[in-house]
């Protein structure tokens, strides 16, 4: 075992996934606290990706190639990743916590007898101990967890939790080496297709300066009309966390969050909206939060400006009379 | 075809939680309701059932209170349970909990097996991919359609940001399940009346204990996270907090 972080970026149509900058910056943290060597690689690498993460401050970054790793499947990650991790023995693999991670990390870790923690917001170094936080019951608590078992230790971190911007770059290009893995002809056993795009999209809610966004607490589908006149008294678009869109309640393009679009208004109103952090990915950019919420420990309030602790059935009536006389100019 | 359905027991959405005493995990007297995914993958297996035949096999892993998860499944239509019962299995990790799951099932032959994409308690994403690898079987996540092929199935990967993706794929394999997949159904009054005669299989942990290693990690400790953010908590009456917060929005946000 060699005292080294191995960062595994992800490429997604050729193109470097943004969130791997954020991976290398928590990398490039924990390497300066433990003094322990910081590595990336690039699983089935394509142009010049890998000259573009070597520019970061990392010693060294691989591209592991086989043929039968384009497509992604995760049969062919796997068994790529476990050869590769076998042979350079690092001491903590961090990803991003991304839908392609999910996909084979924990079948990575189980073939190697060895676990994940996923999906963390951080880390602490406690003595000679790692402990990575990450949240439980949807945000309503956080946990500090540790390794019990032998390294390697498998990590994937939240997208947003650290940032990405902070990745430094390095001071000269680090080397790059190609390491080639074997892959059998039985390996892959899924044969995925083109990547596609549901239909187009009606509505860019990218462009809307005021966003009224309802979540489960809206209860039943005609009390939609509550937000509508609301968003209409305001000028704005509305929009749904993913429970309203998967009812049918309104349109999958209102849908915000990791799987539906992300938005940056200048006013986000959430109503009902617990603020799972799949919705916050979608609109935590936005300039001002607004949320209206019965329960006061509804995680969305962490990332509100103004907060109402309240039944959004009284709330909202006056509010849409108030916005109107506003607007009349009362 | 004959499919199982990993259904995990979590905390009531908007059930009060309180940290436990050794402050690693939540007090337990709470209300439970089934995780969210895991019924939308039960009704994704009856309707796989009722398009081509087969049998849909519950199972879970909890104490005595989880056993409601499998009479609710019965009710809307599953076959039969199997329920893993001991306190101990709670404070398994997702490695073992597949561990247990496989030992259980170590002597039928399922063409599917479905999990929920992630717990809404725990939410670690990994025990359905855990258990694919270790019955040594194909997998695809959060997948959002399933349609029976000849050599096998297509199934719907959701990716992010709106993208989707077909992945044809051999029998037996694992699913994991996303929620939205289909719209659940309600458990009739004759389905809850039959599901008091549908077997329920008890696994004890005694059964299953030569496939428990040890956790491959723990627990520190759990606590309510710190606010970063200065949040502004407008109070008094509705209309009260109606005039507040449209005088921010119309001084401060400047939207009005
Ligand atoms: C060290 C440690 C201590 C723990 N202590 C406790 C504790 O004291 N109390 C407690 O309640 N939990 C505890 N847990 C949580 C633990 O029981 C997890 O639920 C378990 O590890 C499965 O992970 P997950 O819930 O994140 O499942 P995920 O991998 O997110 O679940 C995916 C899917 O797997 C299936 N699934 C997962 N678990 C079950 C299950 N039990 N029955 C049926 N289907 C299931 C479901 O279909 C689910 O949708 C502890 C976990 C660890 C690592
Ligand atoms: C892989 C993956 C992708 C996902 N993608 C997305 C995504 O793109 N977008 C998304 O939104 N979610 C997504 N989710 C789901 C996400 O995890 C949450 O389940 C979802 O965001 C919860 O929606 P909600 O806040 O509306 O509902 P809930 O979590 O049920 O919250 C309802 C809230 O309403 C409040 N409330 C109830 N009644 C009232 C009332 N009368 N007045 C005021 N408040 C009230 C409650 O206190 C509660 O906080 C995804 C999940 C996964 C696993």
């Amino acid at each position: 075992m060699t005292d080294t972080i191995l960062v595994v970026v992800e490429q997604r149509e050729g193109k470097l996934n943004r969130v791997s900058w954020e991976t290398i910056a928590a990398g490039q943290a924990l390497a300066a606290e433990t003094g322990w060597t910081l590595e990336a690689a690039i699983v089935g690498s394509v142009g010049d990706l890998a000259k573009e993460v070597a520019g970061k401050k990392v010693s060294k970054v691989y591209e592991i190639e086989s043929p039968k790793l384009a497509p992604y499947t995760p049969d062919a990650f796997s068994v790529a990743l476990k050869q590769f991790i076998e042979s350079k023995q690092p001491k903590l693999v961090l990803m991003p916590h991304t839908y392609q991670v999910r996909d084979f990390v924990p079948k990575l870790a189980t073939a190697m007898g060895r676990t994940v923690i996923s999906d963390c917001i951080g880390y602490k170094k406690e003595g000679d101990k790692l402990v990575f936080t990450r949240q439980m019951l949807q945000g309503k608590f956080s946990a500090d967890v540790s390794f019990t078992s032998d390294a390697p230790w498998f990590v994937t971190f939240q997208n947003g939790a650290f940032r990405g911007d902070k990745a430094e770059a390095g001071s000269a290009a680090a080397p790059v080496e190609t390491v080639n893995v074997e892959i059998a002809d039985n390996i892959v056993r899924n044969k995925p297709h083109e990547v596609f795009k549901e239909a187009k999209q009606a509505v860019d809610l990218t462009q809307a300066e005021i966003i009224v966004s309802v979540g489960r607490g809206i209860k039943e589908q005609k009390n939609i009309e509550l937000a509508k006149q609301l968003a209409e008294a305001l000028g704005g678009e509305i929009s749904a966390s993913r429970p309203i869109c998967d009812a049918g309640w309104l349109p999958m393009d209102r849908q915000i969050g990791s799987s539906g679009q992300t938005v940056a208004p200048k006013l986000y109103l959430a109503l009902g909206i617990s603020g799972a952090i799949q919705h916050i990915v979608g609109m935590k950019g936005s300039r001002t939060v607004v949320a209206i919420n019965k329960d006061s420990e509804a995680p969305i309030f962490e990332i509100a400006d103004y907060a109402v602790v309240g039944n959004l059935f009284e709330v909202v009536p006056p509010l849409i009379e108030e916005v109107k006389k506003a607007k009349a100019g009362g | 075809m004959k499919i199982l359905v990993c259904i995990k027991q979590v905390p009531q959405k908007d059930a009060p939680l309180k940290l436990n005493e050794s402050g690693t995990w939540i007090r337990e007297d709470v209300s439970y309701e089934v995780n969210e995914p895991d019924a939308y993958a039960l009704e994704e297996a009856l309707r796989q059932k009722e398009k081509h035949g087969g049998e849909v096999v519950v199972i879970t892993s909890g104490p005595a209170r989880s056993q409601q998860v499998l009479r609710e499944a019965l009710a809307k239509g599953a076959d039969r349970a199997i329920h893993l019962e001991d306190n101990a299995f709670v404070g398994l990790d997702a490695f073992n909990t597949a561990r247990v799951f496989a030992a259980a099932i170590k002597d039928e032959q399922f063409d599917l097996i479905f999990t929920g994409l992630q717990s809404d308690d725990y939410g670690y994403a990994q025990t359905g991919v855990v258990l694919a690898e270790l019955l040594g079987w194909p997998h695809a996540t959060i997948i959002m359609q399933i349609e029976k092929s000849d050599a096998g199935i297509r199934v719907k990967r959701e990716l992010e940001a709106g993208f989707f993706q077909f992945v044809d794929m051999p029998l037996p394999a694992v699913l994991t399940i996303q929620s939205g997949i289909n719209k659940l159904r309600y458990a009739t009054l004759i389905g809850i009346k039959n599901a008091k005669n549908k077997p329920l299989r008890k696994v004890t942990l005694a059964e299953v204990q030569s496939a428990i290693g040890e956790n491959l990690q723990k627990i520190e400790r759990m606590y309510i996270p710190q606010k970063t953010k200065k949040t502004e908590f407008l109070e008094g009456s509705s209309s009260e907090i109606a005039k507040k917060l449209v005088d921010k929005l119309r001084n401060e946000v400047r939207v009005l």
